[in-house]
């Protein structure tokens, strides 16, 4: 690593954080700090009054839990899917892969259109859930949970695909010739070297998931205590022009995030670690 | 144990790697496949190991045919050129892995384990390496950890692509010295592939030598040395002159001027390659009414021997040849870069021109 007044061959560290500093403080920290200004307009128990709710309560519960929920989905089935795209070739195979992109691309707002039409009671697929299971999806947690699962997507796979690229295969081969099963291959020599992309990918699906409104507000039904997010509280809030108490609610949206993301990236050091990386 | 191959065939796409090869490997030697790149030695190698399928032909191993024997059943320890250790595991991790992958009924116990994966690491005199990562290691010492690692699972046969391939000069000598040592004391059937002459000849008991997915010739390093029996080994094994010409009788014309050979067999007029080892050749004043004329443009004067590098004149102009002289020889001649002289073969190896075909880039081997 690189301190302050250093001789190196390579100089611009200075520079470099320099500007990393201010960059981070005008596109980042100042909004958020914002936040906590209007906040502090509140006195204590005000503000322990607002988040705490019941109401806002229960939007906690589903927003965190059903963020968490879809970034662990798609970081199963976005590591199969970086698998398929980087192991095996198929006709059409460019196609999947821009196709896995355009959650990116899409506004929030018409993926959410689309998912409430297709999962709502008359939809072609809501039809056959409700008819022939009995589970409602629209306008319900499970609604939710589609919506965030398809804006996740693309995290994880496009962390992971680099990664596996860069896996011999001679690895496997080593593994199958040693007298490994395919499933041990997969488990002992693979799994672990992908790790670390993948609690990236999962870290970054779930950052999206937990800010995530215009595609979830649609298919969500926003029913109080039952499918109502987090985001749309504070929406909500500023529709009645409670401006403080709406930056109430994000302080600890930002709190709680910055918390999670933060244990993911350290659980995600300390696994990297565990993998020879940085030894 | 013994490792036979019968009519091996493998095909990708247009291009033949493997063409109808049958090779028996007895049991006990060390065996070095060698041919230049492309020659199909390494997939050979992969389709006795069961990481590749052959077209059709069968892997007969041990009397058994191990043809449709998966790989992780045919009990082959195999070696790669780029070593494939597991990055995140520590080295003990890495040689005890076979052995953890066992299915609960044979596995060993932890402590049997411990004692197996040291006994090895003490083979490979790297025992004090047991808690390091791969990437702490130098090359020479990943490929031995790959080699105990491949031993821990006791193979019945140890199959190694290009184990040194990857590796520096000196390391290299040394890893060849020492595989040769361990191959003494295991006595497992070893096939290795090699595109070094020097370290096929070196190391191995005996010499598969391939070319374009064929078998040229088997057999001790001693023998397709000095007694080549195809072009392609005279020009593969060692520097070697060649001379374009035709055989008359007792004379080998090439272009106007003519050099005697003393392959009785050769009737007239017939298209030949000559091929004479560069201490074979004798460099002669340029009034010689035999030999073929060259002007010398190098002379080296290191180490025991003298090498001159000489150019072709007249209709031989691009040829290049090379002549080794002993100390005596060259002291005996004054000899000057820039010389015209006339070069006289001892002894000539004659090939039917179309039988050939030479690939010049690979002569150095």
């Amino acid at each position: 690593m690189n301190t302050l007044r250093q001789f190196s061959v390579l100089p611009g560290f200075g520079l470099s954080l320099g500007y990393t500093l201010i960059y981070l403080s005008l596109i980042v920290l100042v909004p958020i700090s914002a936040v906590f200004v209007f906040t502090s307009q509140l006195s204590l128990s005000e503000y322990w009054q607002v988040v705490t709710s019941p109401r806002v309560m229960a939007s906690y519960q589903l927003s965190f839990g059903a963020s968490l929920l879809a970034a662990g989905i798609n970081a199963i089935f976005g590591v199969l899917l970086a698998w398929c795209l980087v192991r095996y070739s198929f006709p059409g195979k460019k196609i999947v892969d821009a196709l896995i992109d355009l959650p990116f691309a899409l506004p929030t707002a018409v993926a959410g259109i689309a998912l409430t039409a297709l999962y709502a009671q008359n939809g072609w697929l809501g039809q056959i859930i409700e008819g022939y299971f009995g589970i409602k999806v629209a306008f319900t947690p499970i609604g939710i949970l589609i919506a965030l699962v398809f804006i996740g997507l693309p995290f994880v796979v496009r962390t992971v695909q680099p990664v596996l690229e860069e896996i011999d295969t001679e690895l496997e081969e080593a593994a199958t010739s040693l007298g490994a099963s395919r499933w041990q291959a997969c488990r002992y020599v693979v799994l672990p070297v992908l790790l670390p992309a993948i609690m990236t990918g999962f870290a970054l699906a779930f950052a999206r998931a937990v800010g995530e409104y215009g595609s979830v507000i649609f298919i969500a039904g926003n029913i109080p205590m039952v499918s109502e997010i987090t985001p749309l509280m504070i929406i909500s809030k500023l529709e009645q022009y409670d401006y403080t108490g709406a930056t109430a609610i994000a302080s600890v949206m930002l709190i709680v995030s910055f918390i999670l993301l933060l244990l993911i990236n350290l659980l995600q050091s300390w696994a990297a670690k565990l993998t020879g990386r940085n030894a | 144990m013994s490792i036979n191959v019968k009519n091996i065939h493998k095909q990708f796409g247009e291009f033949t790697a493997l063409d109808n090869i049958s090779l028996d490997f007895p049991s006990g030697e060390l065996v070095a496949l060698l041919g230049p790149s492309g020659c199909g030695k390494t997939t050979l190698l992969r389709i006795i190991a069961g990481l590749e399928q052959a077209d059709h032909g069968d892997i007969i191993l041990d009397g058994e045919n191990a043809s449709n024997t998966h790989v992780r059943d045919r009990q082959v320890g195999f070696v790669f050129q780029h070593y494939a250790l597991f990055k995140h595991m520590t080295i003990f991790d890495n040689v005890a892995f076979g052995l953890r992958m066992k299915p609960k009924a044979q596995r060993p116990s932890e402590s049997k384990i411990r004692e197996k994966v040291f006994s090895l690491l003490q083979l490979v005199q790297l025992d004090w390496l047991a808690d390091r990562f791969p990437a702490q290691l130098s090359g020479g010492q990943r490929q031995r950890i790959a080699l105990a690692r491949a031993l821990a699972v006791e193979p019945r046969v140890l199959l190694l692509d290009e184990p040194f391939g990857a590796l520096d000069a000196k390391v290299r000598k040394e890893l060849r010295r020492w595989l040769r040592k361990l191959h003494d004391e295991l006595h497992i059937t070893s096939i290795f592939v090699t595109h070094d002459q020097e370290e096929a000849l070196e190391v191995a008991d005996r010499v598969v030598l391939m070319d374009h997915g064929k078998v040229e010739q088997v057999g001790t390093p001693e023998a397709v040395y000095n007694h080549p029996q195809t072009p392609f080994v005279y020009s593969f094994l060692g520097s070697v002159n060649v001379f374009h010409g035709r055989a008359e009788q007792e004379y080998l014309k090439v272009g106007s001027e003519q050099l005697r050979h003393h392959n009785e067999s050769y009737g007239h007029a017939k298209e030949v390659f000559a091929f004479a080892r560069p201490h074979e050749l004798k460099i002669v004043d340029n009034s010689h009414h035999e030999g073929v004329s060259a002007r010398i443009s190098r002379i080296l004067s290191f180490g025991i021997e003298t090498k001159v590098e000489l150019d072709g004149l007249n209709e031989n102009s691009g040829q290049h040849y090379e002549v080794h002289l002993s100390q005596q020889q060259r002291e005996a001649q004054s000899l000057l870069v820039g010389q015209e002289i006339k070069l006289v073969p001892s002894t000539l190896a004659l090939f039917p021109r179309e039988a050939v075909a030479l690939q010049p880039s690979e002569k150095e081997g």
